[in-house]
């Protein structure tokens, strides 16, 4: 009963602080909202008047949707990065920033299912997915496993850090007994969510551009990098708005796994590309297509060539601790890295697996107006239902918030 | 619908048991609702009464709805105090239009009837789990909610695979001339979408000389045939034994077949074209839009798991017509091309044409590293 009754003034009071705030905190949240309605009118159209309305066809069935989909499962498993030695090694630096990490975890999830909703042909009868009131394809289909592991992970992420969260509302300290089982598990977590997504491309024996080992680790690595890097840019902001304190130490440690994690995927890259390309077979042709493009059809080369040059800079700049540690540098590599992991792991891994078609033909694919309207639209509540989050876990971790502390 | 043992979870408002001899609740019985034994909706009285009869019941209610067409025909039952919101929550409205309509006092027996058929359609089974009854039951819902909607009558099979039937295909490359007769019969035996031009065959035309080259092969051109120097070759849905896009779809709304067909089941697709991206072959076809087919070539000969009318997002593909070779008949490709290069039939009998083309010809087919099994081969003269 008593936890109820917090649990009500919780509610209240986070309600009270994501209503009120500074100026740019009224317009940022107006933006979003706008931006949101407008994907939502975009989504209307498209559910009136069909997929047809986005670029995709029966020859490039996937497009922008799953794309964006694929790569916020990374940014949403990355949020680990921080878990892992806050909780797990008791590594004091990253406290504050787990909370910020987990609740870009909770609206990277929430944007993931976003996504795939939207890229459904039938939302109405979603209900078919549902364990026990469907029929759900376990295990055959890995997009049920899919299913099963984002949920869970969108259910751990929000629970820890409701859990501390609650506890400190109420000045009290989180018991540690109790959170850390449930990181310990998220961290494992985290692995499978990026793994299964990968394995949802890499069995597929039609597609060879996606039907290969690497792909899995390949995720792993492009998250730990794409994520952390989304992590320090956020942090960045906040240690600019807000009084929460964030400290150099801890900005600097995440940096450092960005750049090993870039590192790693560098290698990968490389090791990628030699095989395709040293003694190209006909499964090459994807690759062929995403880099030179294929008689003439040249769609993906702008972002592919934007995407591996800053990708490369991005990681060059940050192995050397000179330039990391300057902030500056360090904010603009992230800021590069982010968009060069967004496209290669968003447009330039999903279109291509389509391209050329299972008999060569190739039809290209670019969005139309319509799914980038959605696509922004989902974006904006992905960042709307984090700034509420963050601000009410800011909130209360500086100790505005308090319960029955008016 | 409230037989036991089912194998899925639904939500029974207000339905009306139904009696299990196939009559329906409609209570009329000039041919207008007779489901019989044989889900044939054919009237055996004469032509005129029942169209004069069809026609006046059509005017006095549904009136303008004649006019929709595939997903409307069977999910969008007009009602002006919801069509606000209809955009956003399609399937809520459609249970809460359900209520709505049979709660009131106004509207007529058919408008409730329609509503009553919509609300069971949305929330009925998977067909693959469904009894001979239940499968039955949504055939002859889909044949009445056609009828009230347009005022025609459809006969929709729910025949299931005979036992020791396995369909195969062979395709003969030195006798296609590239005529697409076969495609063209395709879709109107088919009833597929045509304003998106939707084909389940695509003919390949290939350069002699340069072997089954696909990568330089045309499959969309709009030229006499058989061009000089050409020769031609057809794909579509090739059945594989081992459907690599049966496993990966997340609600076992697509399957394979006893006899061998793989068939999807387009009230339970969700739409996710994950199978599109699973199939080595471009087997697959997805309704990007409102599927339209003009009434007057509406195939009425249909099939719950063939031909009948779909709807937008779902997805769906070749089925080996399974509204004809369930019936003894070839499937509509075969009987239509010119040139017979198309063989189909029993794989598991050894009097059989296919029988002879597979032990007698050098057959191959394409793609078999993949393990897939299509139960598609290509041979030569
Ligand atoms: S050809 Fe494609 S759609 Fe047809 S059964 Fe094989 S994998 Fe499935
Ligand atoms: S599109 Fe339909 S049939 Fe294909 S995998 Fe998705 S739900 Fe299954």
């Amino acid at each position: 009963m008593r936890r109820l009754k917090v649990f009500k003034s919780l509610v209240k009071d986070s309600l009270d602080t994501i209503t009120h705030g500074s100026r740019r905190y009224h317009i940022w949240m107006a933006v979003l909202t706008f931006v949101m309605l407008v994907g939502m009118y975009c989504y209307a159209i498209q559910l009136d008047q069909g997929l047809s309305v986005t670029g995709m066809t029966d020859r490039v069935s996937w497009g922008l949707y799953i794309s964006n989909f694929t790569f916020l499962v990374g940014v949403a498993a990355a949020a680990v990065m921080l878990v892992m030695p806050t909780y797990v090694l008791k590594d004091i630096d990253f406290k504050q920033a787990v909370l910020i990490g987990e609740g870009l975890a909770v609206s990277a999830l929430i944007m993931c299912l976003a996504f795939v909703v939207a890229d459904m042909g039938g939302p109405s009868v979603l209900w078919h997915m549902l364990p026990g009131i469907g029929v759900f394809n376990f295990p055959n289909s890995m997009l049920t496993w899919d299913v099963l592991v984002l949920n869970g992970y969108l259910f751990l992420n929000i629970t820890i850090p409701f859990y501390i969260l609650f506890r400190h509302y109420q000045g009290k300290e989180s018991k540690s007994s109790v959170y850390v089982p449930g990181a310990i598990l998220s961290v494992f977590w985290a692995v499978a969510i990026h793994l299964v997504t990968a394995f949802l491309y890499q069995g597929l024996q039609a597609r060879p551009f996606w039907n290969n080992a690497l792909l899995g680790p390949r995720f792993l690595a492009s998250a730990f990098a794409a994520g952390p890097a989304l992590i320090i840019l956020v942090l960045a902001i906040i240690r600019n708005c807000t009084e929460f304190k964030i400290q150099d130490k801890t900005i600097k440690k995440i940096a450092m796994v960005v750049t090993v994690a870039a590192q790693i995927n560098l290698i990968m890259l490389v090791s990628e590309l030699f095989k395709e390309f040293y003694a190209p077979t006909h499964h090459s042709e994807s690759a062929y297509y995403l880099f030179f493009g294929l008689h003439g059809k040249d769609a993906l080369l702008p972002w592919i060539w934007t995407a591996i040059p800053l990708n490369v800079l991005a990681t060059v700049l940050l192995t050397f601790h000179k330039l990391r540690n300057n902030f500056k540098v360090l904010f603009f590599c992230c800021f590069i890295l982010f968009i060069a992991i967004w496209i290669e792991k968003g447009f330039g891994l999903i279109v291509p697996g389509f391209i050329p078609g299972p008999y060569g033909k190739i039809a290209e694919y670019l969005p139309t107006k319509i799914e980038v309207g959605v696509t922004l639209g989902i974006w904006a509540l992905g960042a709307f239902v984090f700034t509420i989050l963050a601000k009410t876990a800011i909130g209360i971790e500086l100790g505005k918030l308090r319960y029955k502390k008016k | 619908m409230s037989s036991n043992g089912k194998k899925w979870f639904s939500l029974n408002l207000g339905a009306k048991p139904k009696t299990s001899g196939g009559s329906c609740s409609c209570g009329k019985n000039s041919g207008g609702c007779g489901g019989n034994g044989s889900h044939s909706h054919e009237s055996k009285e004469p032509q005129l009464t029942e169209e004069e009869f069809a026609a006046a019941a059509i005017n006095a209610s549904i009136g303008e709805e004649r006019t929709k067409d595939g997903f409307d025909q069977v999910f969008d039952v007009k009602m002006d105090r919801r069509s606000a919101f209809k955009k956003l929550t399609a399937s809520l409205l459609i249970g809460a239009g359900a209520v709505s309509t049979s709660c009131s006092v106004i509207s007529g027996e058919d408008s409730k009837e329609k509503a009553q058929i919509d609300w069971e359609e949305q929330f009925k089974g998977n067909y693959k789990l469904m009894n001979d009854e239940e499968k039955k039951a949504t055939v002859d819902r889909l044949v009445r909610s056609y009828q009230l909607r347009t005022g025609k009558n459809i006969s929709m099979s729910s025949k299931n695979a005979e036992e020791d039937v396995l369909f195969g295909y062979a395709f003969n490359i030195s006798k296609c001339q590239g005529y697409m007769d076969c495609v063209n019969a395709c879709v109107e035996e088919n009833n597929q979408d045509r304003n998106s031009q939707m084909q389940y065959i695509r003919i390949h035309e290939m350069k002699d000389g340069k072997g089954f080259n696909f990568d330089e092969a045309d499959d969309n051109y709009y030229h006499e045939v058989p061009a000089e120097g050409h020769f031609y070759m057809g794909t579509q849905c090739f059945h594989c034994d081992n459907p690599p896009c049966v496993e990966v779809c997340p609600v076992q709304a697509t399957w394979r077949e006893d006899d061998g067909l793989v068939v999807v089941d387009y009230d339970w697709c969700v739409g996710c074209r994950y199978c599109m991206a699973a199939c080595p072959y471009d087997g697959r076809r997805f309704n990007w839009s409102k599927p339209e087919v003009p009434e007057a070539e509406v195939n009425k000969n249909q099939h719950y798991l063939g031909n009948r009318m779909r709807k937008k997002g779902v997805m769906e593909k070749c089925t080996f017509c399974v509204q004809r070779s369930r019936a003894g008949k070839n499937p509509a490709c075969v009987e239509a091309c010119p040139t017979g290069a198309r063989i189909f039939g029993n794989l598991l009998d050894p009097e059989s044409t296919i029988r002879w083309v597979l032990e007698n010809k050098k057959v191959f087919r394409l793609k078999e590293d993949l393990g897939t099994e299509p139960k598609f081969w290509y041979f030569m003269d």
